[in-house]
């Protein structure tokens, strides 16, 4: 069990109060409860519902044919990217590895665009020619969506760097995973963005597995957390199965961030409960393990039980679930009906027209 | 209505499967994530969890069965309400008329595959290869007129002008690199800037390729315009992945959105005595990737002209310098407008009876080479390519079509070389102007020597090009 954050207090943000970033379902985050409120707590619910349903439904679409080639599911890490991106406000901007359908959703990004992408079509966010692991949208900050394990790691350093260069409080959010840790453009950031202060806060997704190698037999060392010791750079374990622990956690980090203290780490102890891509059977871990998970760890039922112990009636929570079920089916209906992208698509966004 | 489960696909190739163990039976209520059953192929065998919640209404495909066709319908799901009787009796075992088949032929544009797929029937018409994008035309500029007004100036001054005169005229545009500020640039080409621009726009970095660069592709999708520069160009493929697949590719995986202003720059080919780790040209390879482009110049005029379009530019570019050109003194205009058009080869000789191409360092070597031809008879046309690419095809053909003869030359193998990719232009466009077959001039196909004897022959020479001109002209 990952050491939780959630007792942790959370730091209150410097530089002026943003609008939230994201649904109006949340509150204004500028007079804070001490604890979360229900709408707030009603909001993390869906958006963490979004992500899990539109995974199943991307999963299905893969076995009928309609999504071709690689497709990473999130399933399980929900909590990770929804605790995170409720804690960061307009501007702020995310970056990602290839495992980015949460990701891209969590910023607000439409589940239509995402999943005609997945199938290819004009529809996509990237017109059909990126696919799962190559999408963006500089409406919603999100800079992708890259498919080469690590690279988005200095990328997402460079973001920080230009929130600086413009003399912003922005904050850079560059997700890794355990897998990633060992490259060592990773350590080249870390170094970079330690040594000129840089406000990126990179949030290790610990889901235990860098495709079929335990991080045990992958990454020396008690932690990954510690990674960034040896630059200065605090780091942190959060129980990434609970989405207020995360939400803690990345409040405390973004506080130091925009406060122009420098890089922070976050490792977010987590689990896929599928396999690395949709072809992988999982044989390297025990059934019983990811049942264990799925049982007593599961970050969306753990939360609704929260919300039924705070007295929110089960009608509203299948309403939830009913409105997450005809957003992600209509978001698949779209994907199926968009058009392929026209051949003529093969030529454009090679080179900007200057 | 009643949901059908359908046979998974593990693979986009998988065509049937074997449906294992079902974990399921009729009147099973299941939600969402539930695992239903195990399919298996000779690969794999993976779970089939429910996508829907509901009751099972009736289970179509047997546990045990084999050769179960993908998106065939293995089961039916109930929704609140409904009992069997709503499942249609027909289709069991048959794909629903609203799934599309499991793997799409991949749909390409006319002849746009290569390889085996390709149609041997489209060859590539002249004007319009298949396999690339038409060559664009650009528009010509009146160079000429900003000669009036010149200075001596070294290429090295040049190139610090250019990044000035760029930084003063726009705020976002930062130089980095190691020893860029406070050393003043491992080969001072970065001499005081500094001074002029403080350290946050002119910024020393750690020795840490992959990583400055991949940090400069990020500031750049920031909208910043990043000047890279790399000590020599060997070092960055350490950032090759960065400058490729980050920088050079996600325009186009983006749809268009995510531009990447960037200019990579910094000494590329043969040093002197520097042997095989430090002495390398990498204009084929950069000049490979489409969504990148690659500039070499040769004049300190061109470099300054260059320079300054490619930081105006919003696309990735590769600026291949040369240590031995940074001392060399050319005139240069001093219109602080002067810039001049990324795309467009310059010819410095006129000549009717071969056309030598030559970028960067090389070009000096084939206008000596020129000389010593037309003591011999020749007039030879020589072309500073300027820019690899986007390559000024036209100007070469139209030289060609004149001369009936071309060499090219370039410090770097022969082997998927630039010379080669002009041999095969030129087999494209200009196939019955040629009166000789092409000939190449290129670096012998070693790593670079260290002594001095060896890495003279490795290298092409004045003579190698004067030998291969008289060749194509059939003199000896």
């Amino acid at each position: 069990m990952a050491r939780a954050a959630t007792t942790k207090s959370t730091a209150s943000r410097p530089g002026p109060a943003k609008a939230a970033a994201a649904r109006s379902t949340r509150s204004s985050k500028s007079a804070k409860p001490p604890e979360a409120s229900i709408d707030d707590l009603v909001g993390y619910y869906r958006d963490m519902l979004v992500i899990r349903r539109f995974e199943e439904k991307a999963g299905q679409l893969y076995g009928m044919g309609l999504i071709g080639g690689f497709c990473h599911l999130y399933i399980g890490q929900e909590a990770v990217v929804v605790g995170m991106q409720a804690a960061i406000d307009e501007g702020d901007t995310v970056v990602t590895s290839y495992r980015d359908h949460g990701h891209m959703l969590a910023c607000g990004m439409e589940a239509r665009g995402v999943m005609a992408e997945l199938t290819g079509r004009i529809g996509g966010y990237s017109k059909g020619k990126g696919g799962s692991m190559h999408m963006f949208s500089r409406e919603k900050n999100f800079f992708g969506g890259h498919g080469i394990v690590g690279a988005q790691v200095p990328i997402g350093t460079g973001l920080a760097f230009n929130h600086r260069f413009r003399d912003t409080d922005r904050v850079s959010l560059t997700y890794l995973g355990d897998g990633a840790v060992n490259q060592g453009q990773v350590y080249e950031s870390f170094n970079m963005a330690a040594l000129w202060k840089l406000p990126v806060i990179f949030i290790i997704e610990n889901n235990k597995y860098g495709m079929g190698t335990s991080v045990t037999r992958a990454a020396a060392g008690p932690s990954l957390a510690e990674r960034g010791h040896a630059y200065g750079i605090p780091g942190k374990e959060v129980d990434g199965m609970d989405v207020l622990a995360v939400k803690a956690a990345g409040d405390e980090a973004v506080a130091y961030c925009r406060a122009g203290k420098g890089p922070y780490i976050l490792e977010m102890k987590t689990y896929r409960y599928r396999g690395h891509s949709m072809s992988d059977p999982a044989k390297y871990r025990t059934k019983e393990e990811v049942n264990k998970m799925r049982q007593e760890h599961d970050p969306i039922d753990t939360l609704r039980r929260t919300l039924l112990d705070r007295k929110v009636d089960e009608d509203t929570l299948k309403k939830v679930d009913r409105e997450v079920k005809d957003l992600v089916t209509d978001a698949a209906d779209f994907a199926q009906q968009s058009p392929e992208p026209d051949v003529s698509e093969l030529w454009t966004d090679i080179l900007v027209e200057a | 209505m009643p949901t059908p489960v359908l046979m998974p696909a593990l693979s986009p190739t998988m065509t049937e499967g074997n449906l294992a163990k079902w974990h399921i039976k009729e009147g099973d209520t299941v939600s969402a994530g539930d695992v239903i059953a195990e399919i298996e192929t000779d690969k794999a065998t993976m779970e089939v969890e429910a996508v829907d919640e509901g009751k099972v209404g009736r289970i179509e495909i047997a546990e045990g069965s084999e050769g179960v066709a993908v998106n065939a319908v293995i089961a039916w799901l109930l929704d609140e309400g409904e009992d069997a009787d709503a499942i249609p009796s027909e289709g069991a075992g048959s794909a629903p008329a609203a799934a599309e088949p499991a793997a799409p032929e991949p749909k390409r544009a006319d002849g746009g595959g290569v390889g085996p797929e390709r149609a041997p029937e489209a060859p590539a018409l002249p004007g319009a290869p298949a396999h690339t994008s038409v060559p664009v035309s650009v528009p010509d500029v009146d160079e000429a007129r900003f000669f009036k007004d010149t200075q001596r100036q070294t290429v090295r001054e040049a190139l610090r002008d250019a990044m000035a005169e760029e930084m003063r005229n726009d705020p976002v545009v930062f130089v980095m690199g190691e020893e860029v500020a406070e050393y003043q640039g491992a080969y001072k080409v970065t001499q005081g800037l500094l001074a002029e621009f403080g350290a946050k726009r002119v910024i020393d970095t750690p020795i840490t390729e992959h990583g400055f660069a991949g940090m400069a592709v990020g500031a750049a999708f920031g909208k910043l315009k990043p000047v890279v520069e790399f000590m020599t160009f060997n070092f960055a493929m350490q950032a090759i992945d960065q400058i490729i697949n980050s920088a050079a590719k996600t325009l186009y995986m983006s749809g268009g959105q995510m531009g990447c202003p960037i200019v990579f720059r910094g000494p590329n080919g043969a040093a002197s005595r520097v042997a095989a780790q430090h002495s390398q040209c990498y204009a084929s390879w950069y000049a490979h990737c489409p969504g990148l482009k690659v500039i070499a110049p040769w004049s300190a005029a061109d470099a300054k002209g260059l320079l300054k379009a490619a930081i105006r530019d919003p696309n990735p570019v590769i600026f291949l310098e040369n240590e031995v050109l940074y001392g060399q003194t050319f005139d240069v205009p001093t219109d602080p407008d002067f810039v001049l058009p990324i795309g467009k080869a310059k010819i410095v000789r006129q000549g009717k009876d071969v056309t030598i191409t030559a970028f960067s360092i090389m070009v000096g070597k084939a206008l000596e080479a020129a000389e010593k031809l037309a003591e011999q008879g020749i007039e030879a046309e020589v072309i500073d390519l300027r820019t690899i690419r986007p390559l000024d095809v036209e100007t070469i053909v139209a030289s060609v079509k004149k001369t009936n003869r071309l060499v090219t030359t370039e410090e770097g193998w022969a082997f998927s070389g630039i010379g080669s990719e002009i041999a095969a232009l030129m087999m494209e466009h200009a196939f019955d102007y040629l009166d000789a077959p092409v000939a190449r001039v290129a670096g012998a196909d070693v790593p670079m020597p260290y002594a001095a004897n060896l890495e003279k022959l490795a290298l092409p020479q004045v003579e190698n090009i004067v030998q291969a001109a008289k060749a194509v002209c059939y003199r000896s």
